[in-house]
């Protein structure tokens, strides 16, 4: 049982929906991106996602491109990005941490390294957009056999056939993203999301949280109600992008969570 | 026959994708069932007569193939040592190596029911290449460009549009070719069902690096028999050179020599400034180290947190931080070596063929000839080196003039 099964086991006795969100590590700076981070428990956030910055985030649209272009600028690193985690973790021992980020500065650290550096922070799960199916024996087995959970992407172009594949070597939670295409771009559909949520749960015990797209309480709401939850990621990271004091972006983040949990 | 064990060295990639530990797929799980099934028909293609049948036609009617292999006589006596063919790539039709891969792309997309084209470009050449076959074939053509590329490249943009494509700035990023790269898959995750991905070198995902080295091998084909027609049956090159940005040139001209151990095979990266932990060059095998970019494992561009540096090179078409993986592995088990050229030598030899030969070259090529001024006079007078001439110099005038201190008025 890692933190991420305890929340969603919790999520379900009390018939509540997860809310996770997502910001970049490092976003514009560390002091800033922690005390971000500090405060999302309390507004309401059940799972953290944090980004690790890469120069070429192929998936991402221009919200958190930029996102991770700042945190580069301002000097980010993977080691950096570890001590955020220690550091929330020093007062926080049960929101569960869910690394996002792309597979070139695990791979450059060294995939055995980073995996038990990961764990010793307290990191427990990883989201790695470039590392399909065909690709486990890299990362995602080698991580699960050391505890972490390796929470994988559904998309609306993985058919039937595909979908077991998917499933097979995933942990923690299925990630579905709602639209074909990048962060932050096209709406979440809630007619079309919850037949897709639904035909992956009847492959899988596994939670199926949805993603991409979502940006209003609103939206937060309709989305969470089709599936286990819902993240918000690019209009959280929006909001930290105009620089507005770090309550104001919690406050925006309070509304998100609550929209998720009327659900 | 190949040695180290191996029956052969042209067997690659294996079923994942892998030329030893590089290559692979490693792609957003949106674009996975894209290039499974791209996979799937490529493979289909590739034994189907009919598809070649029509390659060879367009490569015949339409490119203007074979390419003349040209013996330089003034060259070769201006050097004093090996003789110096050159492989006429520059005549092709768009004036480059491109088309030869575009042509097969696009003619498996019509196959795939796809309508819509997408390509990535640094230089231009790529992108005037899927541009002219797409208006041939009456396809939408979306061209990614770097913002800083589209500046300098200013006749390949307005080519393009002359063609009917669609030229899209690419500011994210720094703004240059990785980043157009970038852009390009991001629109193909978002326009999965119409679109087609025409990657213009032999990196990406696979099938890409395989199946864009099958397209430009014709290149290496045509001079195994055009040597034997000019120096005798069975008369295979010595050295063969070729200059390495992504590498589809160089691929297509080692690839059909692969398994003939007295053939030298030299691959020529950009050297920019000087090979240097300064980073101003784009030689990734000898610069780099391996890491993973781009849909596959290869020797990048990085600093020591993985994060892609930029390439710097005067030939826009080389400035890429990566390298088709296929090369990454010919370079780690030693079939071929891999040298760089800095942007001085490949000025002076730009120069020389000029007015040697009345052949103006490519920056691109112009690296691969360098190498050879610096190897062939101390070859002996029966040593047959052939070059790539993969590309015409008409693009790079305006590159080569400011370089001089020439004013052109535009």
């Amino acid at each position: 049982m890692t933190r991420i099964d305890d929340t969603f086991a919790r999520l379900r006795a009390s018939g509540k929906k997860a809310f996770v969100s997502y910001i970049m590590a490092g976003d514009p700076d560390v002091p800033r991106a922690l005390s971000v981070m500090k405060g999302l428990p309390g507004a309401g956030v059940d799972i953290i996602e944090l980004g690790l910055p890469f120069t070429d985030p192929m998936a991402d649209g221009p919200t958190i491109q930029a996102a991770g272009q700042r945190a580069l600028e301002g000097g980010m690193t993977v080691d950096q990005t570890l001590q955020m985690v220690r550091d929330f973790r020093a007062g926080d021992a049960v929101t569960p941490i869910v690394l996002m980020g792309y597979y070139n500065p695990i791979y450059s650290r060294g995939v055995d390294r980073f995996i038990a550096d990961a764990l010793a922070a307290g990191i427990d799960g990883l989201i790695v957009v470039d590392l399909p199916p065909e690709e486990d024996a890299e990362l995602c087995i080698p991580a699960q056999k050391a505890g972490l959970n390796f929470i994988r992407l559904a998309t609306p172009t993985t058919d039937a056939k595909r979908l077991p594949k998917v499933l097979q070597n995933t942990s923690g939670f299925v990630y579905y993203v709602s639209v074909t295409g990048i962060t932050g771009a096209a709406a979440a559909q809630a007619d079309e999301v919850g037949p897709e949520v639904a035909r992956i749960k009847r492959s899988t015990d596994l939670p199926v949280i949805v993603g991409f797209g979502i940006n209003t309480p609103e939206a937060a709401e309709t989305i969470a109600g089709v599936a286990d939850g819902c993240v918000v990621g690019s209009a959280i990271v929006k909001e930290i992008a105009t620089g507005k004091p770090v309550e104001e972006v919690l406050a925006f983040v309070a509304t998100l969570a609550a929209g998720a949990h009327r659900a | 026959m190949a040695e180290d064990g191996l029956n052969s060295f042209m067997t690659g990639p294996d079923e994942a994708g892998r030329f030893g530990i590089f290559g692979g797929r490693f792609v957003s799980e949106t674009l996975m069932p894209l290039i499974l099934d791209l996979e799937e028909r490529y493979e289909y293609a590739k034994t189907d007569p009919s598809f070649w049948a029509e390659m060879d036609d367009l490569w015949k009617h339409y490119v203007g193939r074979p390419s003349p292999l040209y013996f330089a006589p003034r060259l070769t006596a201006h050097l004093g040592g090996a003789k110096v063919y050159m492989k006429r790539d520059e005549l092709n039709h768009t004036g480059a190596h491109k088309i030869n891969n575009v042509l097969g792309q696009i003619i498996l997309a019509r196959r795939m029911g796809k309508t819509r084209i997408i390509a990535e470009t640094g230089a231009g050449q790529h992108g005037v290449a899927t541009a002219t076959v797409c208006a041939k074939f009456g396809l939408k053509c979306v061209v990614y460009m770097g913002a800083h590329d589209v500046e300098r490249q200013a006749p390949n943009v307005f080519r393009m549009k002359l063609l009917g494509a669609e030229v899209i700035p690419v500011t994210s990023g720094r703004g240059t070719l990785k980043d157009a790269m970038n852009d390009a898959l991001r629109d193909w995750v978002t326009n999965v069902r119409d679109t087609f991905y025409c990657i213009g070198t032999v990196a990406g995902p696979h099938p890409y690096p395989a199946m864009v080295r099958d397209f430009q091998s014709i290149i290496g084909k045509e001079v195994r028999w055009q040597l034997a027609e000019q120096e005798g049956e069975g008369r295979l090159p010595d050295t063969v050179v070729a200059a390495i940005g992504g590498g589809s040139n160089a691929m297509g001209l080692f690839f059909p020599f692969l398994d003939d151990p007295s053939v030298n095979i030299i691959g020529v990266e950009a050297g920019g400034k000087g090979v240097d932990d300064r980073m101003q060059h784009c030689a990734s095998l000898t610069g780099g180290r391996p890491g993973v970019l781009h849909g596959n494992r290869t020797y990048l561009l990085q600093d020591g947190d993985g994060q892609i540096l930029e390439g710097f090179s005067i030939s826009a078409g080389l400035d890429y931080p990566g390298i088709g993986p296929e090369h990454s592995w010919l370079h780690d088990i030693g079939r071929a070596s891999y040298v760089s050229i800095t942007d001085a030598e490949a000025l002076e030899a730009f120069q020389l063929c000029g007015k040697l030969e009345g052949i103006i070259p490519a920056l691109e090529p112009s690296h691969a000839l360098a190498h050879v001024m610096k190897i062939a006079p101390a070859l002996p007078k029966d040593h047959i080196i052939v070059m790539n001439m993969c590309g015409r110099g008409d693009k790079d005038i305006f590159t080569v003039a400011k370089h001089l201190g020439v004013q052109m008025a535009v």
